[in-house]
């Protein structure tokens, strides 16, 4: 049973940091609850790998402490933290058979024979690796030994922490839903507190419990999966999840009213006075063409996805996705748009202002 | 592996390697032959004589037969007992150095270096360090009471020239461990230590694994170097005392240079030449199994 | 990370061992004959270059340093040159042949000195060559031409075959390709074979000595020479051996970054 809590953890590469621009990571507060999954997401660079190297051990922070319950372990070696991990590429010891690759982690620490044999049959029962067993690892495919590798990561029930850096990137697309949804089915089993780093934001959403979000060395936002699609609390993170991101138009807020592109918006709550760089934010799911009313809208294409059309159009020279409901036959040049006043969102200066009052 | 489009044109590129490499081995190689097959009465009177250098050589009984048989002996144990040797202490060198700074490039040279000095530099170099007046080697062995004395003791001449051999050529297993190491991805030691492994197991179930391919390199030209071997112990031991470091190489050259028995020696060159080609054969083939392996 | 004390001291110790010979004989370079006659000195008492100056001096040693270096210069270029072009036609094309042809390319690496030495005598003094720095510089081609087709092989395999059809497709002409876009990719991989064939063509005596007597004796053969006719020179001796070392320090701290490279190849 572990918590780890990040206690203003923060890592710069360089000896002595001047500016922000220098760490990799920036000061970070967190807690990190047992039996919770969770999804480190960010593109490349964003400092998601560090902040799981940190965890792991392989690098130790130049800021703050890092407690596993009460115990801090910022500078203890990996093989003293109690975790495993799962690498992007399949981590495989070629001589020993596929049970013996998954009992190793188990006989190093001088499990009983019978116990051992036990869990490994459990853990490739879930992984589907029965079949294998008694194969040599070596002659597997690449989806296989990822599975054994998975399952090196899952197979010690006393661990502090399960972590994934990106393990499906090897995966063929259509077995990866399979095993993602595996996964989920094996965390929801083993009760352990697992930490998954990626840059797919699929996987994240529908992998974790709650979604780390970062981008330049700093957790924008932390939240689960809804949050994240419904309150992003920074435009990056709107911009981010969801797919196309979500339209932010430079707009004056007086009240409850929002002034963008020539239109007023209603919105779903009142706002102070706000003055720099404000923006308004909506996703083109809660932003969608009308008949009739609405504010009018230059439609320069539409995109059919099947399951769903999106259009893309112009309120008074602001670029905008909007949804064409499915009972709207066709498209012309011109049309209206509504807001659903709820979902429309206030930032300031990039970071989303509460409403005060309805 | 990709599958190679066929082009016989392709050939035209290999021509002019074809031609320098056959006229420096095929034509020399039929001389050889030509020799194996006759016998010479004075200068420049040859006529045919059969198989019968090829009898004389393989006959253990015949003198020739005798001396060919110990020297092929010797040579074998001397190709064993080197690679027995070299090939833990090329691994273990090969753990110790470092991955990273500016140490590496440093290593890399000193341990090079042997293998850069002329082979009969080696063998004066070492002439000199074994003596028991002048040399580090023979004075400190002497000095702590052993009966260390490369002219007149088989033993002693036998260790120095496998020290020798250790000395020169461990450099080469080291270096192409080392590569092997560091082509080891990160990944796999740091899950190793996750899991727990000891410092042994990572060894034992990483590192060795993945060294396959080049400690089979390694140890098939340790193979055939230690079999051709002649500038050093030439030059240290002249093969003996007696014919205690008489291997091949040495023995070739002194029945066809010192006796002038061209016949034999061109017999015995063949059957010698036959013996390495196996070797280099079934290298080949350990090589070209260990690639398909991979592949699958 | 693990304790890297244990490991730093063993590597320590070997690289001491190793250079101890080396050492040896520097030490006994810089000292006189009855200096070293005199008893065991750990290191020279009155270092003198006296030695080096009588090296120096004699015409003799000097042309045989140039000779080593200049069949071994020959010999690097010609194994390089006629190796490229087929080695990128071993890496990418299939032909009648090949893999037999590379077996015995490969064979031939492995030929024993001691059985071409005579034959080689008599084929080069047939041909006129005899005793010329060219006569050694073809005989080592015998095993380093092998070597460079086999080591550059993997250089060209490592450079995707993508370049060679876009390069097609973007106009040129093969022959251009091959020298402006497709040896700069593979620089290092030259470098990497041009040192080993140095270092084989340098290191190897027994062919270099047979087939020379006068003109084109190589260095390290003088020595040996010297030593039987002038009674014991240790100190001269050492001197021409450490001078012998020299040309392959220097050759080797120039391509030290590559050379694990080279060997990674699974190569050599």
């Amino acid at each position: 049973m572990t918590r780890i809590t990040l206690d203003g953890i923060a890592h710069a590469y360089t000896r002595q940091p001047r500016s922000e621009k220098d760490y990799a990571l920036r000061p970070l507060h967190h807690v990190w609850e047992q039996g919770m999954a969770y999804a480190l997401l960010g593109p490349s660079g964003c400092g998601k790998t560090t902040l799981l190297n940190i965890i792991s051990g392989l690098i130790i922070p130049s800021e703050g402490r890092l407690l596993f319950d009460d115990r801090d372990v910022t500078r203890l070696p990996t093989e003293q933290r109690n975790i495993a991990q799962v690498f992007q590429f399949p981590v495989i010891y070629d001589t020993m058979t596929v049970a013996e690759n998954l009992a190793f982690p188990l006989r190093n620490r001088k499990m009983p024979a019978a116990a051992i044999t036990a869990r490994v049959a459990e853990i490739a029962a879930m992984l589907e690796l029965t079949a294998d067993l008694k194969r040599r690892a070596r002659g597997l495919t690449a989806d296989a030994k990822q599975k054994i590798s998975l399952g090196r990561g899952l197979v010690r029930s006393d661990v502090s922490a399960v972590l994934f850096d990106e393990p499906l990137t090897v995966i063929d697309p259509a077995l990866k839903w399979e095993l993602r949804s595996k996964l989920k089915a094996v965390h929801r089993a083993l009760d352990l507190l697992m930490i998954y780093v990626t840059h797919d934001q699929t996987e994240a959403l529908t992998f974790a419990d709650r979604v780390v979000v970062m981008n330049e060395g700093q957790a924008v936002q932390i939240g689960t999966p809804e949050e994240l699609f419904e309150k992003p609390d920074h435009t990056f993170v709107g911009y981010f999840i969801g797919s196309p991101g979500m339209n932010f138009l430079p707009a004056r807020v007086d009240g409850n009213r929002a002034y963008a592109g020539g239109g007023e918006i209603v919105l779903g709550a009142g706002y102070p006075a706000l003055s720099e760089a404000v923006r308004i934010g909506v996703r083109p799911d809660f932003v969608t063409l009308t008949p009739g009313a609405g504010l009018k809208v230059q439609v320069r294409r539409v995109d059919d996805f099947g399951r769903k059309r999106l259009a893309h159009v112009s309120l008074g020279g602001v670029p905008l996705v909007a949804t064409i409901p499915a009972d709207m036959q066709s498209v012309g040049t011109e049309a209206n748009v509504s807001f659903d006043a709820a979902h429309v969102l206030v930032y300031q200066n990039e970071v989303r202002v509460e409403g005060i009052a309805a | 592996m990709m599958d190679k489009p066929t082009n016989n044109r392709a050939w035209f590129f290999v021509l002019p390697v074809l031609a320098l490499v056959l006229f420096s081995s095929i034509v020399p190689m039929m001389t050889v032959v030509n020799y194996s097959v006759q016998d010479s009465m004075g200068v420049n009177n040859f006529f045919w004589n059969g198989d019968a250098w090829f009898r004389d050589l393989l006959d253990p009984t015949s003198e020739i037969g005798a001396r060919f048989a110990g020297a092929l002996m010797r040579t074998f144990a001397f190709s064993a007992a080197a690679l027995a040797v070299e090939v833990p202490l090329g691994i273990a060198v090969a753990l110790c150095l470092p991955r990273r700074g500016w140490a590496v490039g440093l290593s890399l040279v000193v341990t090079a270096l042997p293998m850069l000095i002329p082979w009969n530099v080696v063998g004066m170099m070492w002439q000199i360090f074994a003596r028991q007046d002048i040399g580090l080697f023979g004075a400190v062995l002497t000095g702590i009471g052993l009966p260390y004395n490369v002219t007149q003791d088989p033993v002693s001449a036998w260790i120095t020239i496998v020290v020798i051999d250790v000395w020169h050529w461990t450099p080469m297993v080291i270096l192409l461990s080392y590569a092997g190491l560091r082509a080891i991805p990160d990944a796999y030691y740091q899950a190793a230590r996750i899991d727990g492994a000891s410092r042994w197991a990572v060894f034992v179930n990483i590192e060795l694994p993945k060294l396959q391919k080049v400690l089979v390199i390694a140890v098939l030209l340790r193979f055939m170097q230690t079999f051709m071997i002649y500038t050093e112990p030439v030059v240290v031991t002249g093969g003996g005392p007696g014919n205690a470091t008489t291997f091949l190489s040495i023995d070739l050259v002194k029945i066809a240079i010192g006796q002038v028995d061209v016949g034999s020696a061109a017999a015995m060159s063949l059957v010698y030449y036959i013996i390495i080609l196996t070797a280099c054969w079934i290298f080949f083939t350990v090589m070209t199994q260990l690639d398909r392996r991979r592949d699958t | 990370m693990r304790s890297v004390v244990g490991p730093r001291i063993a590597l320590i110790i070997y690289l001491v061992a190793l250079m101890l010979p080396v050492y040896w004989l520097i030490n006994l370079s810089l000292r006189t004959n009855a200096d070293i006659m005199s008893g065991m000195a750990l290191w020279p008492h009155h270092p003198t270059l006296e030695k080096y100056r009588a090296i120096f001096e004699d015409r003799t040693w000097v042309h045989a340093f140039g000779v080593s270096l200049t069949y071994v210069a020959i010999n690097t270029v010609i194994s390089v040159t006629v190796a490229l072009p087929a080695a990128y036609a071993f890496n990418r094309y299939h032909f009648i042949g090949d893999k037999h042809l590379f077996f015995w390319l490969l064979t031939n690496l492995m030929a024993p000195s001691a059985v071409f030495a005579l034959p080689f005598f008599n084929l080069f003094y047939a041909v006129g060559l005899f005793d010329t720095v060219w006569a050694v510089a073809l005989a080592h081609c015998l095993f380093n031409v092998p070597l460079a087709v086999w080591i550059l092989e993997g250089f060209v395999g490592g450079v995707p075959r993508e370049i060679d059809e876009t390069a097609a497709i973007d106009g040129y002409s093969f022959p251009r390709f091959f020298i402006k876009l497709f040896l700069p990719l593979i620089a290092n991989g030259i470098g990497v074979t041009a040192f080993f064939c140095f270092m084989f063509s340098w290191v190897e005596q027994l062919l270099a000595t047979t087939l020379t007597s006068a003109n084109a004796l190589p260095f390290a053969a003088v020595m040996t020479r010297s030593y039987s006719a002038s009674g014991m020179d240790w100190a001269l001796l050492s001197a021409a051996g450490v001078l012998t070392m020299v040309p392959g320090a220097v050759v080797i701290w120039f391509v030290r970054n590559h050379i694990a490279k080279g060997f990674a190849l699974g190569r050599v």
